[in-house]
Formats: C-alpha cells, structure tokens, sequence
C-alpha cells in the first residue's frame, strides 16, 4: 500500500470517528435542552395526544442511548428523519438548499486562494516595502469585520451606489433552468444557456466576495508569515546566492516549502466559510441552507438541526482530508515516507 | 591602480565598512577590514562566530546589500571589476556563475521540497539559460560521478531528506563548481556534519579546485581545517583583521596575541580538559600583524 | 521596556491599535458620562426625531423610534467587551489545561481529549454556537456559553501543540530527571513557556469573539433587544438600505474598528513578545 493510501484511509478512519463524535454532540444538546420539541413543533393547539404521538414517533420517550441508537440506524440507511418544520426528510431539505450554499462556498474559496495567496507571496516578496504595508493593513482589515459587514457595505457600495451587480437572489427570475444538479453553474450549462450562465456569474461576484474577504485576509497573512519565515531558512540564501531570479524564489522556492503549514488553517478558514455563508446569504437573499438553518433552529427542528450540522461537519471533514492530500502532495516527507506523519 | 592582466586579484576588499540600523542606532560591525584572494589561491578568513566572516561572505556575493537595514562602504573589486560600482542586475548576473557558495549545512542549504535535479537544472541554469531538463540531467549526472558519486541518477531524483549530509555536501559541491566559477566562497563547509565526512568532502573539494583552478574563500573557526586547506590565512576578531600571513607561516610563528589564544584553543585528544579562548582581552585589540611578503596588493603594507 | 517603546514607535500601526483599543475600551466604560442620550440604550422612543441622517446632534443618525445610534453603539461595546472577557475567561483556562495535559501525557490520555477536541473543531465554530443558542434560550448567559463551548478547542490545540515541542527541551528534561512531580512540570516549568503564545492569541481572539458574538445576534440568536447589540443593529437596519444607510453602516463600522484595534494590538504583542505565528 502507498504511503497516500494509507494517509487517505487513516486519515478516513479517524474522520468517521470524529463523525461519530460529532454526532452524538449534536444530539445530546439537541436533547437535553428544555422545552418539549413536538409540542413546539405541533403548536399551541395540538391536543396532548397529539402531542403524546409525535413523541412517540420520535422515540422521545425512550432513554437517550436508545434514542441514538434509533439515530444511528436510521442514518446508516441515509434517513436523517422527518423535518417538523417543512414535514419533509431532512435529506430532501438539505439537498434542495445545499447545492447554492455550495456553489457560494466554492466560489468564495476560489476568490481567497487565487486572490489571498498572490498577496501574501507579493507581500512576502517585497516585505518591508509600502507594498507590504499596504498588503498587511488590507488584509487585517479584511479579517477585521463579519462577512455580514462586508456584505452590506459590499451591497451598498456595488449594488445600490454603483449598480454594477445585482442586490440580491442567484439568477435573474427570467430564465427558467431545469433543475438537474442544483448547482447553476452547471445546469445553465447542460441547458445550453450562457446567458443564464453569465447572469449567475454576475450574481454570485458580490455575496462570494463578501464571504472569501475575511479568507483572503487570513490567507495572505498567512502565506505572508510563513513565507517570511522561509526567507530565513538556508535554502532560500542558497538559492540567492547562486542568483535564482528572485521572482522563482518567490513563487517556487519559498513558496511552496510555506504552504505546507499554511495549508492546514487555510482548510479551517474555508470550513470557516460554511458557517459565515449563513450571514452572507442572510443579506443577499440566497436562497441557500442559511434561511432553513436559522428557520429550523428557532423552531428547535431537532431531526433538522442534528442533520444540518452532520452535513456541514462531513464537508468540513471531506475538505480536511483534501487539504491533507494536496499537504501530501507538496511535501514528499509524507508523500514518500513509509510511516505517514501524523 | 592598475595591475598587469594575469595579476589581477580574483578578489580585492578595501576598507569594508559594514554597520546595521536597529531599534537602538547604529551598529558597526565591520570596522574596516582588507583582504584580497588571487586567481586560484586558497585563502581562509578564521575567526570566532560573531567575528564578522560569515557578513564579509555575504557582502562579497551582495546579498548583505539587498537587505535595507545594512550600510556597507569600502572597496570591492572582483576580476578588477569595481563591484559597488555595478548595477543590480550586473551584480545579480555573477552570482551562481563567476561566484559561488557552499554553505554549513548541506541538507538545509537544499530545497526540502524538490528533488535535487530540479534545483540543479536552476543552477545549470544560471550558466546556459536555455539549458532544457534532459542535458541538464546529464550534465548533473557527469558533475555528480566528479565528486564521487556512485549512482548520479537515483541522486538527482532524491530528496535532500533521502540522502545523507556527506552526500548532500558532494550535490553541493558538484553545484558549487557547475558553472566553473573564478570564486567559490565556503562559510564553514561542512560544519554540521560528523568529523570524518567532514573531512572527506573537504578533501575532495581542495582536490576539484586545485584541478578547476578556482579561487576559494575559506571561512572558518577551525584553525586545524584551515591548516590544511589554505594556502593563506586572515584571522578577523571583531571586525578587524588581526593578522595576516600564509599558512605554513602563522602556523609556525603565531604573532598577534588573539591568534595564539586561538591556537591555543585547538581541542587536542591528549590534552586535559576542552580548552578555551580567553574572554576578550585588551591585548586582542593590539594592532594588525601582517607576515613578509604578504601586504595588500596596492595597499600600505 | 524600551524595546517595546522602539517596537511601538517603528511600527505606528501598532500605536494606531492601542489608540483604537483605548477609545473603544473608555467609551465603553465611560457609555453614560460620554453618551449624548444614555436613556437610549433601552426601550425608548422618540419619534419626533425617528430615522435622522447623521447630523448635530445625533451624529450617528437615529434608529426607526429616534434612538441615538452612537449611544447605543457605545453601550453596545460595553455588552460585546463583557462579553468577550467572560468567555476567555472560562475558554482560557478550560482549553489551556486539557492542552497541557493531552500534550505532557501523551498516550491514551492525548488520544481520548484530542479527538474530543476534534469533535469541537470539526462543527465550523458559527454553526456549532448557532445551534446551540437556538437551542438554549437566547440570553446574554446562554451567547457566552455557546461562545465558550465553541472557543476552548482553539486553545487546547494551540498548547498541545507548544507542549510537545517544550516537553522535547532541556529544561523539562532537567525538572524530570531531579524528580518534580508531573504537575510542577506541567504548571510550572511548561505553562510558562507558553504564556506569551496565550497572551498574543488572548488580544486577538477578544476581537474574533465581538466578531462571533455580532454574527449571532445578527441571526437573531444573540442578545435580545432592547438591550444594544452591534450584529442586531446591523440586521435591523440592513432592510432600510439604501436610503437609511446610516442604520448599518455605523454598526457595522463599530465592529470592524474594535476587532482591528485588537487585531493590531495582538500582532504588536506578538512582535513584542517574540511569539511565532
């Protein structure tokens, strides 16, 4: 077995462990909170039986272990449970809200990788200069306000002031794109409709930069330090003092030996982004998981809440073990060495 | 001041001055020190760490003066080209190619993250820019079998973490002389590895230069190394050169007080003890000791 | 002490930091001698002069039932600090200790509390403090538990991380060898080596915790009004935009100022400090 093989499945081992671990987090505060959930759910009015009902249904009066264990076999058979809010499965709520979260997150994380990094390497490469200065204030400031606050200046300025972009939604109402994916990047495509294409480009610009500005901050700061750091390291005064042209030692040489510890935080900033995509869509009406997330946790939704966040942790954990690959990839310690690096 | 062609100095340093800005004001750290190395002549600049040889190194590349808080004034001429006088690019257009540099640490003087023929394409590079990856790895490969390597190919695809520090020491050697430069400054070669490679390398590299005809610029706080190596001898304390004599004759007549303190400090098995410099006595300060026959080209000496 | 005046006076940033820092801290604490209208950081209404751009002497403009946006900002910080202070007061600790010992103690002890805190750090830090505010009762008690239950793991991971690199060094190896016992190791001789490190992050993170704190109650899962809270403020206000600008962007300003002050102050006390990244 490979030495990334053995990475992957380690890595896949210790995520289903901490999926569990997550689980059952999730569901004993779902649970042991006061306040009884089918009588929120059924309302004001619903009869005690009724009520007597729905908790039967939803094993509410069975002891927490047997509650769980009624959880976990459910979920090993994909069913998250009925929302009370919608009365639909959970899983059919999250696969109909998720793709525009996801399409958001994807392009928010595009814009701080192509757009935070270069900074960072600009930043490192000149440090000292007005041009790292400069580089460094922004990015403070960028990590400096919530993606809501970016959000609404974004939207005033751009939108309202300026109206380059559009103020609010995914698409123009106008094009009719049958569902396929939910992402509409795609089914715009396998409708054959660029303009419907280029019209959901132009509306995702404002809320995924509002999302990937604090990224971006972070990201450069980041990139900046560690590549400050290498600059230091012999390596990099070996390759200047044989005249490597500075602009290889920046992009090549000092870079890539940076991005090894970079990488692991730049995961948890875009895992980061999960959770302030709910701000973002708050303000630009996207029609994402953040209206369901917050519907259903006022409603105390439990079936809902505890799937939610399943998901949202599975992905955080998918691009963990991502950013532990492309890690891999870049340093050949890992890549190469029999015993994988903890 | 001119000199016939074949006597050029490969290196000329007069009155390097070099300070440093800091919180606090300015600090000196090169008081003014002359040197100067001919065409294949092997010459060591000894002294403690902190004595200023390793900066002297750097100044003569011109990697010192790229960082903003340094200030260097002085003399520096290299093949009797006036080197302050040269613009960035100029300077930037001799390093790796007429100069070059090995370094402490050999492992960590190589790229963790690249093979080590990925980084000698780069210096390759330097000496024919259009040089493309098949002829580099061949030419790699030839100057790897030079320093003794048995098997260049597998070398090149390694990492610098695959291989020991005796035979990342031979890669950097075999870069150091890839573009036959005029100039190879060694700042304490080999210093991190174990004594016997230590010295293995160290002959090798003395066997390639004498047959490349390279000037070398030894620098070292290991007198025992340097009697072997060098030709001549500078020994800097503090900023300023001490003495100044060839190799054979410091060793055998050591003049100036803080040169014998350093002799005197060379750890013998028979002897008792780990012997040490004595803590900066005024007598270190005692003014420079330069041997017959061995003044500054065009100097006072 | 001079090294830190150089550091300060060379990096005027810096200097701009605790500048912000002390306005945003005194205003807080000095909210009813400063405040122009103190009453209006409560239930009042004033509708004479509801919804005011900016001007004299509301000079932040007034809220839809003629509240003084600028006092209600100043009493909000006051909220937000406590805030901030109150959690890392419990986070501090709580993470600090367990990042000792899972550090120090290796083996199954490091084992069990890590994937612990992986649990914790593996829920993004917004969601995890959401869903449990909505599923407590959204008070200001129950915003500074979910808050803490969502920081501690940060720490824990940041110790853990410095303990094992300490435990490596000399001097814990000395204090072993002449018999201390494990806690005088851990406390004593490992803890303080990681002070700085604590410090630095303490000063940045009571900014990102004004910055959690805000996101929740712009969801409406934080402090409940009346009582001032930037994150409603700017949910509030943020359906009047564009023609009552005002309603968000001061609010939303008010954020940004104090976490870059602390933001600023923590890269300063890094740099004074001699802390890493």
């Amino acid at each position: 077995m490979s030495p990334v093989t053995r990475l992957i499945l380690k890595r896949l081992g210790m995520s289903l462990i901490v999926l569990v671990g997550v689980s059952m987090l999730i569901f004993t505060i779902a649970r042991v909170i006061p306040g009884d959930p089918a009588r929120i759910a059924l309302g004001p009015n619903a009869t005690a039986e009724q009520v007597e009902a729905l908790r039967q249904r939803l094993h509410l009066d069975e002891p927490l272990p047997v509650q769980y264990g009624y959880f976990i076999r459910d979920l090993a058979q994909g069913d998250l449970g009925i929302s009370l809010y919608t009365n639909r499965p959970v899983t059919a709520d999250i696969a109909q809200f998720l793709p525009a979260t996801l399409e958001l997150i994807f392009v928010a994380g595009a814009m701080m990788i192509l757009i935070g990094l270069p900074l960072g390497v600009i930043s490192a490469r000149y440090r000292g200069t007005w041009v790292d200065n400069a580089v460094r204030v922004a990015s403070l400031l960028g990590v400096s306000a919530p993606s809501f606050v970016w959000a609404v200046i974004l939207m005033l300025l751009f939108a309202f002031f300026l109206p380059l972009f559009p103020i609010a939604g995914r698409i123009a109402d106008s094009y009719a794109i049958p569902h396929v994916t939910g992402f509409l990047f795609i089914d715009t495509l396998l409708a054959g409709n660029l303009a419907a294409f280029s019209n959901a480009a132009w509306h995702i610009v404002l809320p995924a930069f509002a999302l990937a500005l604090s990224g971006i901050g972070q990201a450069a700061r980041l990139t900046r330090s560690n590549m400050v750091e290498t600059y230091d390291r012999p390596f990099i005064e070996m390759a200047q003092s044989y005249g490597f042209p500075e602009r290889r030692i920046a992009n090549r040489y000092a870079f890539r030996p940076s991005m090894i510890p970079s990488l692991t935080i730049i995961g948890l900033d875009f895992a980061a982004m999960l959770g302030n995509a709910f701000l973002v869509e708050a303000v630009f009406a996207w029609p994402g998981l953040s209206r369901y997330g917050v519907a259903v946790i006022l409603r105390k939704d439990l079936n809902a809440i505890v799937g939610t966040v399943l998901i949202i942790s599975a992905m955080f954990l998918i691009v963990n073990i991502i950013v532990d690959l492309v890690i891999a990839f870049i340093n050949p310690r890992i890549r190469l060495s029999q015993r994988a690096a903890a | 001041m001119t000199f016939p062609k074949a006597a050029i100095p490969t290196l000329r340093i007069d009155d390097l001055h070099l300070s440093f800005r800091t919180y606090t004001g300015l600090i000196e750290v090169l008081h003014g020190i002359s040197l100067h190395i001919r065409r294949g002549e092997r010459v060591a600049l000894v002294g403690e760490s902190g004595s200023g040889k390793s900066v002297t190194a750097r100044i003569i590349l011109g990697l010192l003066q790229m960082t903003r808080s340094a200030r260097v004034d002085g003399l520096l001429e290299f093949e009797g080209r006036n080197l302050s006088k040269l613009s960035a690019a100029e300077r930037h257009r001799l390093r790796g190619t007429r100069m070059s540099m090995i370094f402490q640490d050999p492992t960590s003087s190589l790229n963790p993250v690249y093979p080590v023929i990925t980084q000698f394409h780069e210096v390759l590079k330097r000496g024919e820019p259009a040089i493309n990856v098949e002829v580099a790895r061949e030419r790699a490969s030839a100057l790897l079998a030079e320093v003794f390597i048995p098997d260049p190919q597998r070398v090149l695809d390694s990492y610098p973490f695959q291989l020991s520090g005796g035979m990342n020491q031979r890669v950097m050697i075999a870069m150091a002389l890839a573009n036959e430069p005029a100039l190879l400054i060694a700042d304490e070669p080999g210093t991190a590895l174990d004594v016997t490679v230590q010295a293995q390398t160290l002959h090798l590299m003395r066997d390639l230069v004498v047959k490349h005809h390279t000037a070398v610029l030894f620098i070292s706080h290991n007198l025992g190394v340097v009697r072997e190596f060098a030709d001549r001898v500078y020994v800097i304390y503090k900023g300023r050169i001490v003495e100044h004599g060839t190799a054979a004759g410091l060793f055998d007549d050591p003049r100036h007080p803080y040169t014998r303190a350093l002799l005197d400090a060379i750890p013998r098995i028979t002897g008792g003890g780990i012997p040490e410099i004595r803590d900066a006595a005024e007598e270190y300060f005692a003014p420079m000791v330069v041997h017959e026959g061995c003044g500054e080209p065009g100097g006072a000496a | 002490m001079k090294r830190t005046a150089a550091i300060l006076i060379a990096n005027p940033l810096s200097a701009f930091g605790v500048l912000l820092i002390a306005a945003v801290v005194l205003g807080a604490v000095f909210a009813d001698f400063i405040a122009p209208f103190p009453e209006h950081r409560g239930a009042v209404v004033d509708f004479a002069n509801f919804n005011r751009a900016p001007g004299w002497p509301y000079i932040f403009g007034t809220d839809l039932v003629g509240r003084d946006l600028f006092s209600r900002i100043l009493y909000a910080y006051r909220i937000s600090l406590l805030l901030g202070v109150v959690v890392l007061a419990i986070a501090v600790p709580i993470g600090v200790t367990i990042g000792l010992f899972a550090g120090y103690l290796g083996g199954w002890a490091e084992y069990v509390l890590m994937r612990i805190t992986d649990v914790f750090l593996s829920i993004p830090p917004l969601v995890l403090a959401m869903s449990m505010m909505g599923l407590l009762e959204p008070t200001l008690t129950n915003g500074m538990l979910a808050v803490t239950a969502m920081w501690w793991p940060w720490y824990t991971r940041l110790v853990y991380n410095l303990t094992r690199g300490e435990k490596e060094e000399g001097y814990v190896l000395a204090a072993e060898i002449i018999g201390a016992s494990r806690l005088h190791v851990i406390f004593r001789e490992i803890l303080p080596n990681c002070v700085p490190s604590i410090l630095t992050k303490m000063t940045l993170d009571l900014g990102f915790v004004i910055l959690i704190a805000s996101s929740l109650s712009f969801l409406g899962l934080g402090v409940q009004p009346p009582t001032p809270d930037l994150g409603s403020m700017v949910a509030d206000g943020a359906k009047y935009l564009p023609d009552s600008w005002w309603l968000t962007v001061f609010p939303g300003l008010a954020i940004l100022v104090a976490v870059f002050g602390f933001n600023l102050l923590g890269d300063a006390l890094r740099e004074i400090l001699g802390v890493d990244q």
